[in-house]
């Protein structure tokens, strides 16, 4: 009864922000060429970093492997290119806090060859074989989410093949602003978004594909729809232009009707949500074979001489991109990873391009939000920016007071940090801040209480074998005292002896297996961490 | 005759209404002084050694988490006495003792132990000191340090002879990297 | 780039500001301002400077002693403030009037409470509210519209006297009329047994001489009555509102709430006892109402922030006035009405939130796909 009621709600708050996609959707997308180093960072995922196959010096072809995933939610990495692996060392991340993180080096040869053996590698038609083994040629790919998301593809694949999928929904609705990269790549390679997008229908066994794009890419939506039109199933849905509408929960909502209960997954309302990159990624891995090893990036910003969209190796330094594109004609106030509205600010144009790079933004101060800020008036914009129907205002309040508890129970879990709300505050309040702020704290919190019960654990485990060694020990002297009287022998000693190493083990492994069952709990929870982060990022 | 009758009456009846009501409520406070009364503190202690790390390291100063917890609860030590619980530890103890837990502040760094390989002689002492298993290794090889489980109780500095083993904060990475409060600039402020 | 500051999103921004809502504010205020100059002449123009003027003076001294930046005063809050309690002031009332308003508004009704954005009551409210209970007087002492065309207005100096010496107009030899306003007179007339026509009819009879004869709906949104120095040309403040509308600076609910509560509970009052209540055409162009409905009750501060607690907030406002004005002692009650209804501001914030995306509004989360088909599917196989 209440689904009903429910369903007839739309897509509530989103703002309007000034698209600035014009100059880089003009031009076509460029090639980059190959450049002097690649630095592939080996997290660019979701999940644990990957762990590296290749010795410091060794040859290497493009598409060869060069770090595998230690688990399911990571993903491997490959060469970009051909040439030799320099070094594995702390690069540049591209992540705020301008830190380093492990990478490896390859210094290419400029000859770009794929492995020999890819090379003629011809491929059985994708569509008799089955979905585990799709999806796993997919995870063997290194795909995931393109849409800034980052979370692997081959699990949202097998998780789908897990639940009935209705709809799969390729998210074409690119709803930052400057970005273009989707657009260009739905102008561009149409076919083989379509094409795609039905293998994962295949994977998925789903009813339909719609494709939602927004109705400012009217280029991009004839040419979709023209790919689509020989297949009944695949339909190209327009979506209007407002931000965010490219997050996963508000598109199923918009197309759907529906919304994705908290703290489920979108499968749970039977839909599937992939980024057109995602897609086009998959396409490339099931027909052709090629892992992921570049994508179209959208260089833009008043400070960039001739914004376009560059497909680029994955691990290429930014500043290459920037030169790609004639370089600064003013200095850059700020360098952003990503759109303006949930992008991340990089401290050196050395950060390689990742997976999950949608975009480079080079900004001008006029450009950017004032950092200054007053007090709040509760003009209450914020609540109605608030595509969550959540009241910024109120949760920011308790967070400056460091009341976390208070800030969730008035949802602050459920805000998918779209900065909808920072957009419109015409008191410049950094609500986005207080809203990271809070959600780290309560991760650091949440780790040093599972770390805790550990050392917990393990101290209690250590006591209780100390204790069973001790009770061993004279256990022992008591059946030598005994073993003496009676029969004085050697040979039984020795028996015992095996005894008691044999005990020892046993009471290791214990002590072992505890810690083992620990991490599996953990790992679990870092699994259930990562969807849910996978829900809450956007694939604009 | 000053005061009538009827007045003397009411006046009477509500002196016993009054002093019923006391000997009710004196009543009511003694049986709740014995039914709800608490004896010693000890449940409290007890609680409080159930939230503890366990290790028994004496990081606090006192000789073990049990003796630590009476401490507390004399209120010898504030709640974050107990450096390996952390901020976690800090907040629960805040939510059972009912006090704020923001006062205090900040709050040291959790410490973790290190070991310098090119000293480390692989004498398995630190192995056996460690109270939560968190140091690897075998004789005569190098010991190493499990992050994860070490509660950097500082018991396995003394028994290195060779001085290996010291105290770190734990580096600062992609993973337990968090985002700062922001650091309001008022716009005035700004300007100026 | 700065490398030790930790830029955080979003980079971009609609380019509002709290400075840039106050002038709109402003702007939406100007049109009845303008027609309160106009219709009562240099002593509402003097009053309208006393007031704003001291109201700045207080903010800046209430800055500087709290430790804070006196450049703040830009944000021009504090002349918002005064601006609309100025317009609720007889107008020609005298100067002191004006700076002991302004002092309770901006050092009592903002500043104590902590500044900008940290008050529970509505300031100009809260200064009105106090100015009629201390001083019933002056702050009931109402003159008949006064045009710079009317030849016996009074001139620049004479206006000057007028304000700022307390002398009495009659004193002045000003041929004003002083007189109730509308909802006044009905109160008096009501009070005295009087039915509503009655009442209406001596409306007439004491402004027989002068431009705003009688009650007429026409006359009442053109606004040539008594009263407050704003409040009396409904035209013009429904300009004003209506382009707040426009601009997104205030949200339907409360006006809409307010007004149709208004209308609603005086109509069906009016249609159960014609006699004793007057009709909705009354109450809504008399009084302070509309200018409250899109001024002052939609203050951000001191209002909900949702759509439903909105709406709450403003039917309250409704029912308020409505009891107020009929059974209440005074004849107005808007700004009590929105007092109380400050009051309750917490409590409505407090009850009445959005439902948030996938969740019930009990908080829980939806029931999930495969959770309700489980259930269809139970179903079935009962």
């Amino acid at each position: 009864m209440f689904r009903g009621l429910l369903n007839l709600a739309a897509v509530r708050g989103g703002v309007h922000p000034h698209s600035h996609k014009d100059r880089s959707s003009a031009l076509q997308i460029l090639k980059a060429p190959v450049p002097k180093r690649l630095y592939l960072p080996l997290l660019q995922h979701a999940g644990e970093a990957a762990v590296p196959i290749v010795e410091r010096g060794a040859y290497v072809f493009k598409g060869q492997l060069l770090a595998l995933a230690p688990s399911d939610l990571s993903a491997p990495v490959h060469a970009s290119s051909s040439g030799h692996i320099v070094d594995i060392c702390e690069v540049a991340a591209a992540h705020p806090s301008g830190l380093t993180a492990p990478a490896i080096v390859l210094e290419t040869d400029g000859e770009d060859k794929w492995a020999p053996a890819d090379e003629g590698a011809a491929l059985t038609d994708a569509y008799s074989e089955d979905a585990m083994t799709l999806a796993n040629r997919v995870a063997n790919a290194g795909i995931v989410g393109m849409g800034g998301a980052i979370f692997p593809a081959a699990v949202k694949l097998k998780q789908g093949a897990k639940h009935e999928i209705k709809t799969l929904l390729v998210n074409g609705s690119e709803c930052e602003p400057y970005l273009s990269c989707d657009d260009r790549l739905m102008r561009e390679q149409a076919e083989a978004i379509v094409e795609g997008a039905r293998l994962i229908r295949h994977i998925l066994k789903a009813f339909r594909v719609v494709i939602a794009i927004e109705d400012n890419k009217r280029e991009a939506i004839a040419a979709m729809q023209a790919a689509a039109e020989p297949y009944g199933m695949v339909e190209v849905e327009v979506v209007p232009t407002r931000y965010p509408m490219g997050s996963a929960k508000q598109l199923i909502q918009q197309i759907t009707g529906r919304e994705v209960p908290a703290g489920a997954r979108s499968t749970s309302v039977g839909v599937l949500v992939h980024n057109v990159g995602t897609v086009y990624a998959i396409y490339q891995a099931l027909t052709r074979a090629r892992p992921l090893i570049s994508r179209v990036v959208t260089v833009a910003g008043a400070c960039i001489k001739r914004p376009r969209n560059i497909e680029a190796r994955i691990g290429t330094p930014v500043q290459d991109l920037i030169d790609l594109c004639g370089g600064f004609i003013d200095k850059a106030e700020v360098l952003l990873l990503g759109g303006p509205m949930m992008g991340i600010a990089m401290q050196s144009t050395e950060v390689p391009i990742i997976k999950g790079a949608t975009g480079v933004l080079a900004l001008a101060k006029h450009e950017l939000r004032r950092e200054q800020s007053s007090a709040c008036i509760r003009c209450a914009r914020c609540v109605s920016a608030c595509p969550m129907g959540l009241l910024p205002l109120d949760i920011a309040a308790q967070i400056k007071q460091d009341n976390f508890e208070a800030a969730a129970d008035y949802g602050l879990n459920d805000c998918i940090l779209c900065a909808s709300c920072s957009y419109v505050c015409p008191s410049q309040l950094p609500l986005v801040q207080y809203f990271r702020y809070a959600k780290d704290q309560q991760a650091q919190k949440h780790r040093a209480a599972k770390k805790m019960n550990l050392t917990v654990s393990m101290s209690l485990a250590k006591q209780q074998r100390l204790a069973d060694e001790k009770q061993q020990k004279a256990e022992e002297k008591a059946a030598k005292r005994a073993a003496k009287k009676k029969t004085r022998t050697r040979s039984k000693q020795a028996l015992h002896e095996n005894g008691i190493k044999e005990a020892k083990a046993d009471s290791t492994q214990i002590g072992e297996a505890k810690v083992i069952t620990e991490k599996t709990a953990a790992e679990k929870e870092i699994t259930n961490e990562a969807t849910t982060r996978e829900e809450l990022a956007h694939e604009s | 005759m000053l005061i009538s009758m009827p007045s003397l009456l009411s006046l009477a009846t509500s002196v016993m209404c009054i002093a019923a009501l006391g000997a009710l409520l004196g009543l009511l406070l003694a049986l709740a002084g014995k039914y709800f009364g608490v004896d010693d503190e000890s449940p409290l202690v007890k609680e409080i050694v159930s939230l503890l790390p366990g290790s028994q390291c004496g990081q606090c100063g006192y000789l073990g988490c049990a003796d630590a917890a009476k401490s507390l609860v004399d209120g010898e030590v504030g709640i974050n006495f107990c450096p390996p619980g952390g901020r976690a530890l800090v907040d629960e103890l805040a939510s059972l003792m009912g006090v704020d837990a923001r006062e205090l502040g900040e709050l040291a760094k959790p410490q973790l132990a290190q070991i310098d390989e090119k000293l480390c002689v692989g004498c398995t002492r630190c192995l056996k000191a460690c109270p939560t298993d968190a140091i690897v290794g075998a004789s005569g090889q190098i010991h190493v340090v499990l992050v994860e489980a070490c509660s950097g109780c500082k018991l396995c500095l003394s028994r290195c002879p060779e001085d290996c083993i010291s105290l770190k904060e734990e580096k600062l990475s992609l993973e337990n990297w968090a985002w700062p409060k922001p650091q309001l600039l008022s716009h005035a402020a700004a300007l100026e | 780039m700065n490398p030790s500051l930790v830029h955080c999103g979003p980079y971009a921004h609609d380019g509002s500001s709290v400075s840039g809502i106050m002038m709109q504010l402003c702007l939406a205020l100007l049109p009845c301002t303008l027609f309160a100059f106009y219709i009562f002449s240099w002593p509402a123009i003097f009053l309208f400077v006393v007031c704003c003027g001291s109201a700045l003076i207080f903010e800046a001294v209430c800055l500087y002693m709290r430790g804070d930046s006196i450049k703040k005063i830009a944000d021009g809050s504090a002349l918002v403030c005064a601006w609309l309690l100025a317009l609720t002031l007889p107008p020609w009332a005298p100067w002191w009037i004006g700076i002991t308003a302004s002092f309770f508004a901006i050092v009592i009704g903002k500043q104590l409470y902590g500044g900008l954005g940290q008050n529970i009551f509505n300031p100009a409210m809260l200064a009105r509210t106090a100015l009629l209970i201390t001083f019933p007087v002056q702050m009931t002492s109402w003159y008949a519209p006064m045009p710079f065309a009317d030849a016996a207005s009074p001139g620049f100096f004479q206006a000057l006297a007028l304000t700022f010496s307390s002398v009495s107009p009659e004193q002045l030899n000003i041929d004003a009329y002083s007189g109730a306003t509308v909802l006044g007179e009905l109160k008096t007339s009501l009070g005295m047994g009087l039915s509503v026509d009655q009442a209406l009819q001596s409306v007439d009879n004491s402004f027989e001489n002068s431009v705003a004869m009688g009650f007429d709906l026409s006359r009442a949104l053109m606004g040539f009555s008594s009263g407050s120095m704003g409040e009396t040309s409904e035209l013009m403040v429904l300009i004003g509102g209506i382009f707040l509308l426009w601009r997104g600076i205030i949200s339907w609910e409360i006006p809409v709430a307010m007004l149709a509560g208004v209308a609603l509970f005086s109509e069906i009052a009016h249609l159960i006892d014609a006699q004793s209540f007057a009709g909705a055409k009354l109450h809504l162009s008399s009084g302070g109402l509309l200018l409250a409905a899109f001024f002052i009750a939609t203050d951000p501060v001191t209002s909900p922030s949702s759509r439903s607690g909105k709406l709450v907030f403003g039917s309250g406002c409704a029912l308020l006035i409505f009891i107020i004005r009929n059974w209440g002692a005074f004849p107005e009650a808007v700004a009590f009405s929105v007092l109380i209804m400050n009051a309750f501001n917490p409590l409505i914030e407090r009850y009445f939130k959005p439902r948030v995306y996938g969740r019930l509004p009990n908080k829980q989360a939806l029931p999930s796909m495969s959770s309700f088909e489980l259930a269809q599917k139970l179903q079935r196989q009962k």
